[in-house]
């Protein structure tokens, strides 16, 4: 098999990782959206809840036990939070996936730049945590 | 705040209305949809600024994968250069956060303004360019084998391009890097003329090619919006839902519009986010 055709495996292996994130991500946070209006009838109607469920302080779940507590309980905030990490996890998965990528293209050169790329996204978070 | 006077219902629909604006235009720009994201969300819908910007960092990844899904398979992308910049844009973002409270961000947001104002006028300048015309020899570009081909649906032909002074693209992408993490905002408005005007890639190459490394800053900094708490489930599902769905049929349009059009619009957009900033810098907020 030719440089070529190695390249254009990779294209299609990257663009499809892109595409099971978008759509995974995409179908659960609907589904969490829709959870979310059958728990409270009120939404459809009632003009009270928006400024409630938007005031400032206020907090959908923010830690990965709490995502997942909610989902047991069957919480549609919950499970479109867990659709919205599936979304910000795609980049990373995309990062990791490449560097495998590389090593099969026999290009060590980009195998050490996107393993760096993947550290240094390691470190960002790691900082979040410590800043957050 | 006067304008929350709605039903959950009708937030979620109109929030979902406008991302799925925000990301086909993001889509075609290169762009991440916070400069239509966040003036809608606080200005129009009268949102706390911080759920906003929380939705805009989640608006930014989904323009990303939602685009660049379709942009790598049709080979727009230049994957190698994309992710050669990452380094800077990563190491950007981190001297960023770094910086962030420790350097004014009045001068910031004047400085940068000026930069984009500057970009745009030179986009607009070089509007009529040909694509893959003849470009500077650059070493660095041959050693790391970043020339690429795509095809112009416009043009009917297959366009192979010459990538140029890779250094000069990795140091401004450092500063673009810094800048979204420092400001958080700006992340494709200085990716986009860098690749255009320095690297002397294709514009549609450009935008394909920054809608792919956005995705990876943004990340980089949601997990400190995720452990804020400023991700509210109401607010960005909808903005994920829609900018995933608008910039699915972006990706599908970029193709069909000539060059020059993405560039003027391009710089339209580009002079709004810079007249913005500066309107920020001199107001001192």
């Amino acid at each position: 098999m030719n440089d070529t055709d190695r390249t254009r495996k990779v294209e299609i292996l990257i663009s499809m990782i892109l595409r099971i994130g978008v759509l995974t991500s995409l179908a659960v946070v609907m589904a969490g959206l829709v959870i979310s209006f059958i728990h409270h009838p009120d939404y459809l109607r009632s003009r009270q809840d928006l400024p409630q469920v938007t005031a400032p302080g206020r907090t959908s779940p923010h830690d990965l036990h709490d995502v997942v507590e909610g989902i047991r309980q069957g919480r549609g905030e919950a499970v479109t939070m867990l659709g919205l990490l599936l979304l910000i996890a795609t980049p990373v998965v995309r990062v990791a996936v490449s560097i495998f990528a590389f090593v099969y293209e026999r290009d060590p050169l980009f195998v050490v730049i996107t393993t760096f790329v993947l550290a240094m996204l390691v470190v960002s978070f790691f900082l979040g945590s410590v800043e957050g | 705040m006067t304008q929350l006077h709605q039903t959950v219902l009708q937030f979620v629909l109109t929030t979902f209305a406008i991302s799925v604006a925000a990301g086909l235009l993001g889509a075609l720009l290169g762009l991440g949809g916070g400069i239509i994201v966040v003036p809608a969300l606080t200005l129009g819908l009268g949102l706390d600024i911080r759920y906003a910007i929380g939705a805009s960092v989640v608006s930014v990844i989904a323009t990303s994968s939602g685009a660049a899904a379709a942009y790598v398979r049709e080979h727009m992308t230049n994957l190698r250069v994309g992710m050669f910049l990452e380094v800077a844009t990563t190491i950007g973002a981190i001297t960023g956060a770094f910086l962030a409270g420790r350097v004014a961000g009045r001068w910031l947001f004047v400085i940068f303004g000026l930069m984009m104002g500057y970009s745009a006028l030179e986009m607009f300048r070089n509007r009529h360019s040909d694509e893959g015309g003849p470009v500077p020899p650059d070493r660095v570009a041959d050693r790391l084998k970043l020339h690429g081909s795509y095809y112009d649906q416009v043009l009917h032909r297959q366009i192979d391009y010459r990538v140029t002074h890779t250094w000069i693209g990795l140091g401004l992408m450092y500063v673009a890097g810094c800048v979204s993490g420092l400001l958080g905002i700006g992340s494709g408005a200085l990716k986009v003329p860098a690749m255009d005007l320095a690297m002397r890639l294709p514009i549609k190459v450009s935008t394909a090619t920054s809608n792919f490394m956005i995705g990876v800053t943004a990340a980089a900094s949601a997990g400190v919006y995720f452990a804020r708490g400023d991700i509210l489930s109401l607010v960005a599902g909808p903005v994920a839902a829609g900018v995933l769905i608008g910039a699915s049929a972006g990706s599908l349009l970029l193709g069909r519009l000539t060059s020059r059009s993405i560039r003027i619009a391009f710089v339209v957009v580009l002079l709004w986010v810079s007249g913005q900033m500066l309107w920020k810098g001199m107001r001192g907020s």
